[in-house]
């Protein structure tokens, strides 16, 4: 910054060599007057840490990122200074009665000291919290812009990948879920019995019992999510779709979690179908890149096979094992009732069938209807 | 649906489910949701009126159908109270139902929030989770006004809260 002001100081000095018209050396000067107060001003300032121009891996007592650069020298990060290159939005979700999510304000708060720009919106009610990551301000300020109500929604019709991680209600589990629109669940895909049953939430409320809350574990979950967060942002490590964590056993179960064909979440739906369009050419990319792979430790580990063992692909055992279980019924077997897709497609050409009036029409019709 | 009147069951088999799930942010889709949220409405309110049991009148305030206004009115011992009646379409419809406003009855009445949003808590909300997005607006008003209206005009009356414009014009002028 000062820099930035000294030369624009010069920049005025020889600007003010060019200029004959008394008034506009006059104003000049008054420029320049302008300019050093604020560099006055900036050195006054200074006890607060500037912000650091370079993240340098030097070891000195003075630079605070020493230590994480060093996960470059050890070989863990390419590039550890592109997080500056991201924006982060963190969703949180508060309790009603609390005040301010755990897992949102912890999250948040580790990840001041590294990205570029943060953004909270807050949305009452649930204990969760989201982190939707982008290369761009842009979206983060699309994101926080809009109402808090369609955060999530606005995340499926982006296309925008973002991290969504909770704590129990009895505070002894937690997880975070990496939500990729149409690539894996998203927040629609796979809602609880309760919420998919319809059943009254209200029915499962205990007198006198409110949500439990213990701050170990909300620092544990929000540091998973950070975690996550950075190795997607970094690209280091495998970032799991799914993590769990069970505090009492000290479990942390990982799966995949694929996206609900009939997510109730259009926009969900449609990333579903575009990311099954690129499906050759991301097959194709997986495949170069593992013959490049190949082709480096060329020739056998060993020399002799006695028992014929072989390395099967994941998804040609998928395609073994669904001959057996999927569609095909053994002679003389129906499916009672339909598939899914078929069920849809008799609802679809219902709705084709039954609604094809014009709007004006029957706006007519019912203010006729409340005329008379 | 169990504790319900037998009409009110038999008004709402006769309103015509919808199909269509989409919000107000859904361009085409929400056209083809607020054609059949007309379609409910007219059925419904013919239905009415073919019962003698009209008791309500609404409309779209806006072109793009967010925003509802019109009247309701309840009859207790034979005189008619009418109230404006309003309520905007979530941006999370129809996952979340519509908040039915009367404001007239605003601070009147505990069954009530702020703003005069009258409470479908618990008599209403979990019909409308359970059959999201088949009920709209016209079930809205079967199922929530409707016996709000019911249970609440009679105390509000009884009670001497709520007045008929009848009496509060006579007693103006005494």
């Amino acid at each position: 910054m000062e820099e930035d002001l000294r030369s624009l100081l010069q920049d005025l000095e020889s600007l003010k060599g060019c200029v004959s018209d008394r008034h506009r050396i006059g104003s000049i000067d008054e420029m320049k007057q302008r300019v050093v107060s604020i560099v006055n001003l900036t050195k006054s300032g200074a006890t607060r840490r500037s912000k650091v121009k370079d993240m340098s891996a030097e070891v000195v007592d003075s630079n605070p990122y020493s230590r994480l650069m060093a996960l470059q020298r050890m070989g863990i990060v390419q590039n550890y200074e592109r997080i500056r290159d991201f924006s982060v939005a963190i969703v949180v979700r508060a309790p009603a009665v609390i005040g301010i999510g755990g897992v949102g304000s912890v999250a948040a708060e580790m990840f001041t000291r590294h990205a570029n720009s943060l953004s909270i919106a807050s949305q009452p009610f649930f204990q969760y919290a989201e982190v939707g990551m982008t290369k761009t301000d842009a979206a983060v300020q699309t994101l926080s812009d809009i109402n808090p109500d369609v955060v999530l929604e606005a995340c499926n019709e982006l296309g925008q990948t973002w991290m969504e991680s909770g704590v129990s209600e009895d505070a002894v589990s937690g997880h975070i879920q990496l939500l990729v629109p149409g690539e894996t669940a998203c927040f629609a895909c796979a809602p609880p019995l309760v919420v998919a049953s319809g059943v009254d939430e209200r029915t499962l409320k205990r007198e006198g019992v409110c949500a439990a809350s213990l701050p170990t574990t909300m620092g544990v979950v929000a540091g998973l999510l950070v975690q996550n967060a950075l190795k997607y942002l970094l690209k280091f490590g495998h970032v799991s779709p799914y993590l769990g964590y069970n505090s009492l056993k000290d479990f942390f179960p990982t799966m995949e979690m694929r996206p609900n064909p009939q997510c109730s979440n259009n926009a969900c739906v449609e990333r579903q179908k575009e990311y099954l369009q690129t499906k050759p050419a991301r097959d194709a990319a997986a495949k170069g890149k593992l013959e490049a792979e190949s082709s480096e430790n060329e020739g056998p580990l060993h020399m002799d096979n006695e028992w014929n063992i072989s390395v099967v692909d994941d998804s040609e055992m998928d395609t073994l094992n669904s001959c057996g279980v999927s569609g095909a019924l053994p002679e003389g077997l129906i499916h009672e009732l339909p598939t899914a897709e078929k069920y849809h497609e008799s609802l679809a050409t219902e709705e084709a069938k039954t609604v094809e009036d014009d709007l004006e029409e029957l706006q007519r019709q019912l203010d006729a209807l409340n005329a008379s | 649906m169990e504790g319900w009147d037998p009409s009110t069951k038999s008004a709402l088999t006769q309103i015509p489910l919808l199909s269509t799930r989409a919000g107000p942010r859904d361009g085409a889709a929400w056209t083809q949701r607020l054609k059949e949220e007309y379609r409910a409405l007219i059925a419904y309110t013919t239905m009415n009126k073919s019962h003698d049991n009209d008791w309500f009148r609404i409309s779209a305030a806006n072109p793009e159908g967010t925003r509802w206004s019109g009247t309701c009115w309840y009859v207790h011992n034979l005189r008619r109270y009418e109230f404006a009646l309003q309520f905007d379409i979530p941006v999370t419809y129809p996952a979340t139902a519509p908040e039915i406003e009367l404001p007239q009855l605003d601070g009147k009445t505990h069954k009530m929030y702020r703003g005069g949003k009258i409470c479908l808590t618990v008599h209403f909300k979990p019909l409308w989770a359970k059959n999201c997005p088949r009920f709209g607006i016209a079930h809205a008003l079967c199922l929530g006004l409707a016996p709000w209206l019911a249970a609440e005009v009679p105390i509000l009356v009884d009670s001497g809260v709520l007045k008929h414009k009848d009496d509060e014009s006579t007693s103006a002028e005494s």
